[in-house]
């Protein structure tokens, strides 16, 4: 399993990014190898639009099953959609939260964001 | 010449001048770009002449010429396309319709289709021509519909073009065939801030401009002094005026029933007009 978790800094005790499309790097978690790795998010961090999409895109591109994040757009959430499932992250760094999701103790977003201009609309899944 | 009525924010009086400005003048058109929200009509109540539908195009995708390359998703600027695995996902409310999937897809997988995004009313009031753009419901890029709208400019009148508010595409579109920008700024600290981002907007665009302060207390105010020390014009200032504001709060045109209100917009228009040929020189 391929954990994401968007990331302020490149390392494991980083917090976790406020945003989704537009956190400076991803940390990527591999659960049966144990290793994190990590990948620079400029493309979709610098983008004028649609950073969701771009980032969303980047994940499921490494074949990511979890993404773990404060909050999630309704377009990146439509490219993950079937792909990865969407956790919500708790108050601590990136490592715990990974931790805590292992452990089975982070909850399913539920709420997507309407984006930055209004584009998506609100809507509970 | 075509004018161009812009503000940095909304409420400052756009509306106000531009149909008072039009409804004072002969041969005068008006056009309204502010098609999030328009409401030069309102004033006007034109007769309405014909409706023309605006339409953009987006891709559509065949997915059995499709080889799910990418090069379509890496060349949008926008990010307006997503590939999960076999499937295209375009997201239309970003799409800008700049057609560049369609030209680099070597499998000739996609064709652009047509979706209308809204429509131009065109009115008749008294001699003047009154042109509305109206985007639909929940479309997120009015730009299609302003080029459309200044596509109707009569290059034998005048024509005057009311903006959206703020500084972003949507106001460059609607200001940058104009020849002259006036800036109706309103004189408190948010006006103020807003209207130097559309002074600055004037520069970049390259446009000679003058400013009109409305709903001022005095004459002397924020951006009259802020204009006083930077050596821009200021070509008229309207006091806050209850009865003019109750008057246009009904949606009646204040220069058709207040001779002394018109004789004022006709030699705004003069002075503009003076500053303009000055410019030309």
């Amino acid at each position: 399993m391929i954990i994401a978790v968007p990331v302020d800094e490149m390392e494991e005790n980083s917090s976790v990014c406020i945003s989704f499309g537009r956190a400076p790097f991803y940390l990527i978690f591999d659960d049966e190898k144990k290793t994190f790795d990590y990948f620079d998010n400029n493309s979709a961090f610098n983008a004028q639009g649609g950073a969701g999409i771009k980032a969303a895109q980047s994940l499921v591109d490494r074949n990511v099953d979890v993404v773990i994040t404060y909050r999630c757009g309704e377009n990146a959430s439509k490219v993950l959609n079937g792909k990865a499932k969407i956790y919500r992250a708790e108050k601590v760094n990136a490592k715990m939260n990974i931790e805590m999701f292992i452990a089975g103790n982070l909850q399913l977003l539920n709420k997507v964001s309407p984006g930055l201009h209004g584009h998506a609309q609100q809507s509970e899944k | 010449m075509k004018l161009a009525v812009l503000s940095g924010k909304g409420g400052t009086g756009k509306t106000f001048i531009s149909v008072n400005l039009v409804n004072s003048l002969e041969n005068t058109d008006y056009f309204d770009c502010d098609v999030e929200e328009p409401n030069g009509d309102l004033f006007f109540q034109s007769e309405l002449v014909k409706e023309l539908p605006v339409k953009v195009m987006l891709p559509s995708f065949d997915k059995e010429k499709c080889n799910n390359c990418r090069e379509c998703v890496e060349a949008c600027t926008f990010n307006a396309l997503a590939l999960v695995g076999e499937d295209m996902l375009l997201f239309e409310s970003i799409c800008h319709s700049c057609g560049v999937c369609t030209f680099v897809c070597k499998q000739k997988a996609i064709s652009e289709v047509p979706k209308q995004t809204g429509v131009i009313e065109i009115g008749k009031s008294g001699d003047s021509k009154v042109v509305t753009g109206k985007l639909n419901m929940g479309e997120a890029i009015g730009v299609p519909v302003i080029s459309g709208v200044l596509d109707l400019m009569d290059d034998t009148r005048n024509s005057v073009i009311d903006c959206p508010p703020g500084s972003a595409c949507s106001v460059v579109e609607s200001a940058q065939k104009a020849d002259y920008c006036l800036l109706v700024a309103e004189p408190t600290s948010f006006g103020f801030h807003n209207f130097k981002m559309v002074e600055e907007l004037a520069k970049v665009l390259n446009k000679p401009y003058a400013v009109v302060i409305n709903k001022a207390e005095s004459k002397n105010n924020i951006v009259s002094n802020y204009c006083k020390k930077n050596n821009v014009k200021v070509l008229e200032t309207f006091l806050f005026d209850r009865k003019i504001a109750q008057d246009n709060s009904k949606g009646e045109i204040c220069t058709s029933n207040n001779e002394k209100m018109k004789e004022r917009f006709v030699s705004l228009f003069e002075n503009i007009n003076n500053d303009w040929q000055r410019s030309l020189k």
